[in-house]
């Protein structure tokens, strides 16, 4: 029966492919089209795991909701929360250079785990919220599985769609004009600051998103279930190597990351305990290194981005 | 509440942590100004500094007094080769690149540390120290020590940017670097005095922390937040605002728990923060903005 052992780690691991694609996607909107820089997408994830989470569990005693209400309002719900919580972060930061934002993402992301923890009424702090309900749950736990992965993937597959739709259109060119010159940008009349707000606020829905999968896909949510520091960078590393500003890239390094990440933890556990954890760490800086040589070597990532629009593409091929 | 017991366990213990936050910010703001990025791995590099200093201490058994030079000096090399690996090569590219280069950076080093410390928490000196009475207020020798070690660390600074040649040439690329680069100053040069004593800033920050609360793997971590909003606050290239917005985001942290829940302490360096960009992104002495 090992193949089938097998079989449902493939789709374990097809399903969380799928939810930081989703992350994957949002970061390039901020990052790869219009250079912002996010360092807090733990964070978003967060409120969009615990917005669903509060929105579609049934009733519970002591904390807010839950309400009870179909699973795709929670998952627009998530949308909302994380995107209003991207707003007056962006409204502030994006005056400015991107580094500020990054410190001022570091901050949300800190003082989201913060609120999380220790707000019971909220979010009932460490014992977190269960019985969050998960499309065709009540199936046998193959069919589960499987359903729940189209699921994942259908929405993933949507979101692909429409953010390469608004990326080709005149939108997309604008955000890489304003990522590569701002100074000709703004010359030419494009209102900067309010431009990067829509892109942050895009990707970070799409982080809220993400995030509301993922609590569906556990049905429980607690504020251990990630570590914030380690997702936020496995996130960056994945859209940096996949390549930064391509929609298929970012995917792609989503699948290769987190294939090495999750092999490389089962190497990793067969090891005996006091070793387990240094190896654990390990892994934690070859990853960072990972990113060194990435930022060194192949910058444009595995799939670089596609220069010039299709429309031009085809003109000079002609 | 008397106002005894505002001072005893609010404003000393902010001024404490103010001193911290101030040794850190100025690093902050050095390479903020100078180098003009924000550099993330900051509270790390801290974090490594004040693990070098328990090596010094378990290994050499010597006072921390004693293990914090050497910990700065092997800090400001660890600096000093970090920028070298890691930052050198991408100074043609766009600064937000070295950004998140040194966030790799940021979980590298506390990765290694992780591996060669462990993950549980430490201290230099075993044992609780009464603090003396001094007209009824109470005071730790080691809290002396810091606030009085952070000015004398900022005072020398402060002499060496504004006697010595080549703190002039720091002065020079922070404010207007085509123009110190036309003039003859050595960029390569600048560059690696900029990290010698921001790293050896950084290993006092972490010290002092480690000595007046305790050595976690996270700790530099969690000061990232705290230190930027100092240096943002008190103007970014400024090195005597750094030390002002650090005592006062220290005090603000500690007043806030008269306030709010414990719990939220970290989130006053952030609305400080945001607060400073939104009214007066410059900072309260004219800084720069990037």
């Amino acid at each position: 029966m090992e193949w089938i052992g097998l079989a449902n780690y493939a789709v374990f691991m097809a399903i969380f492919i799928c939810i930081y694609a989703l992350l994957s996607l949002g970061l390039n909107i901020q990052w790869g089209f219009t250079g912002l820089f996010n360092a807090g997408i733990a964070g978003f994830f967060a409120v969009g795991a615990y917005t669903s989470a509060v929105l579609t569990s049934p009733a519970a005693e002591g904390r807010l909701g839950g309400f009870d209400l179909p699973v795709p309002i929670g998952w627009i719900g998530a949308m909302v929360a994380a995107a209003l919580i991207a707003w007056p972060i962006g409204k502030i930061c994006l005056r400015f250079r991107s580094d500020y934002l990054a410190i001022a993402t570091i901050g949300v992301a800190e003082i989201i785990r913060l609120v999380i923890k220790s707000e019971d009424w909220l979010t009932n702090s460490a014992r977190g919220i269960t019985d969050i309900p998960r499309p065709f749950g009540d199936l046998p736990y193959v069919y589960s599985q499987l359903a729940y992965l189209a699921i994942v993937a259908s929405v993933l597959f949507v979101a692909y769609l429409m953010v390469e739709r608004q990326i080709a259109a005149p939108w997309g060119r604008m955000m890489r004009a304003i990522r590569d010159n701002e100074d000709a940008a703004r010359a030419m009349g494009k209102d900067v600051p309010f431009r990067r707000l829509e892109a942050f606020i895009f990707g970070s829905a799409l982080m809220g998103l993400g995030g509301a999968l993922f609590a569906h896909f556990n049905r429980t949510i607690t504020p251990e279930a990630i570590d914030p520091m380690i997702a936020t960078f496995l996130v960056w590393i994945m859209l940096i190597l996949g390549g930064s500003g391509n929609n298929r890239g970012a995917i792609l390094g989503v699948a290769v990351v987190w294939i090495i990440w999750s092999m490389s933890e089962i190497v990793t556990d067969q090891l005996p305990h006091e070793y387990a954890v240094k190896a654990k760490y390990m892994r934690v800086f070859l990853i960072g290194l990972m990113l060194q040589l990435v930022l060194r070597f192949r910058p444009e990532g595995l799939l670089p981005e596609p220069q010039g629009t299709r429309a031009e593409m085809s003109e000079k091929s002609k | 509440m008397g106002a005894l017991e505002i001072i005893n366990f609010y404003l000393v213990p902010g001024i404490v942590i103010g001193s911290i936050y101030a040794l850190g910010a100025v690093g902050i703001t050095l390479v903020f100004s100078i180098l003009r990025y924000a550099h993330l791995a900051h509270g790390d590099l801290a974090t490594l500094g004040a693990f070098l200093a328990l090596g010094a201490v378990t290994l050499g058994g010597v006072s921390p007094y004693v293990a914090l030079p050497v910990a700065m000096v092997l800090t400001a090399a660890a600096a000093v080769m970090i920028d070298k690996a890691f930052y050198a090569y991408l100074r043609e590219r766009p600064k937000i690149v070295t950004v998140m280069a040194s966030l790799g950076v940021a979980l590298m080093v506390r990765a290694i540390v992780q591996v060669v410390w462990g993950v549980d928490s430490e201290t230099y000196t075993r044992g609780i120290v009464r603090p003396d009475v001094w007209f009824g207020i109470r005071l730790r020798d080691r809290e002396l020590i810091t606030i009085f070690a952070m000015i004398g660390l900022v005072l020398a600074l402060h002499v060496f940017l504004q006697q010595s040649k080549w703190g002039k040439a720091m002065r020079a690329m922070s404010d207007n670097p085509d123009l110190a680069l036309l003039s003859g100053v050595d960029n390569k040069k600048v560059v690696m005095l900029t990290w010698i004593i921001v790293g050896g800033l950084c290993a006092a920050a972490g010290v002092f922390l480690g000595l007046n609360y305790e050595l976690k793997a996270m700790m530099g971590w969690t000061m990232l937040l705290p230190m930027f909003a100092a240096a943002i606050l008190g103007g970014v290239g400024r090195v005597e605002g750094a030390v002002l917005g650090g005592l006062i985001v220290g005090i603000a942290e500690e007043m806030s728990t008269l306030f709010l829940p414990t719990e939220y302490k970290a989130a006053t360096a952030f609305a400080i923060l945001l607060l400073m960009l939104l009214v007066r992104p410059t900072g309260l002495l004219k800084g720069k903005v990037l």
